[in-house]
């Protein structure tokens, strides 16, 4: 078999390496492709899915036509953990409703961050139903923007009607320190979660 | 009446359909390829593959997400699904699924979880 340039010495090819991935949602204009931009070791790229499918589950496009074509776009980056693990990070389309075009979107993920920006709350409750539904694991990260209103966390864990367990933390995601202590939240919940469940069997 | 179009590189759908030769979705072991899943190649590029195929392989010498590969060769991830398959089953690569926090019906992967705190605090 010709595998000249395929060796890698000291290594075999490709390693045992291993990836991960955690979804960035929330709302229109909430910050997650700047949260991705600025963890990511590389340059965010996007990936694209183009669909073609019958629409007529979609009610306002009835006698318009029978078939639409879409594309949807998820802008992602990775950060190298270590040698052999990668850690994906998907931002979600903005618009919700094409969601569940993505097969699997959020299966195989270890969870997800749900950005808010605290000036439009609702625009992320959306995003929040989505992953409760799907079961999805998640910390919501409230986005600071310059002329944010410093809200106690309480009003807003209220406002956004979440579990008590799910941890609330503020960020700036245009930081990459700040938006990586966003996804040191996230994993440090996902062990906690897995201390209850091992403890509870 | 519009002039005959130049006959330049073909480009979306008819270009889609050019490479997957009409086929609209993976079948087999790519049908359960994720976006985050690493390609990594097992063998060298071999004369008169598809050129798509070919780039592929030559890209996957390190492992590569679905994700990358798609951004890279500007290929939407069904089309890409589709040609991965042909290689998954040509045995000319090997696809890894993304490690899911837990596997049904096992707890979650506690170590799994410190690794990935632990790459995350060294940033």
């Amino acid at each position: 078999m010709d595998f000249k340039g395929f060796d890698h010495p000291g290594r075999p090819a490709g390693g045992g390496t291993r990836s991960v991935k955690v979804m960035i949602a929330g709302g229109f204009g909430t910050g997650k492709t700047t949260m991705v931009r600025s963890v990511s070791d590389i340059k965010p790229l996007t990936t694209e899915e183009t669909l073609t499918q019958a629409s007529a589950d979609v009610d306002h496009l009835i006698g318009v036509a029978d078939k639409t074509e879409t594309t949807v776009s998820l802008d992602f980056g990775k950060i190298s953990l270590n040698e052999s693990l990668m850690l994906y990070l998907f931002g979600t389309p903005g618009q919700e409703r094409f969601w569940f075009l993505w097969n699997g979107l959020f299966k195989g993920a270890l969870g997800a961050v749900v950005l808010v920006d605290t000036r439009r709350l609702a625009s992320s409750f959306r995003a929040i139903e989505e992953m409760e539904r799907q079961n999805v694991p998640f910390v919501i990260a409230l986005n600071v923007f310059p002329d944010s209103k410093n809200h106690p966390v309480d009003e807003i864990r209220d406002a956004l009607d979440i579990s008590p367990h799910t941890p609330v933390v503020a960020c700036d995601a245009r930081d990459r320190d700040s938006s990586r202590d966003v996804l040191v939240a996230l994993i440090q919940h996902l062990k906690d979660r897995s201390a209850v469940a091992l403890e509870s069997r | 009446m519009s002039a005959p179009r130049p006959p330049t590189d073909p480009s979306g759908l008819e270009r889609y359909y050019v490479l997957t030769g009409g086929r609209s979705g993976p079948g087999g072991s790519a049908s359960s390829l994720d976006v985050a899943t690493l390609i990594v190649s097992l063998t060298a590029p071999v004369p008169g593959m598809q050129h798509e195929h070919e780039e592929i392989v030559r890209r996957c010498r390190d492992p590569l997400s679905v994700a990358e590969l798609g951004a890279h060769l500007g290929l939407p991830f069904n089309i890409l699904a589709v040609l991965l398959a042909d290689l998954l089953e040509a045995g000319r690569v090997d696809a890894r699924d993304p490690i899911p926090a837990h596997d049904a019906g096992r707890g979650p992967d506690l170590a799994l979880l410190e690794e990935v705190l632990s790459g995350l605090q060294r940033l």
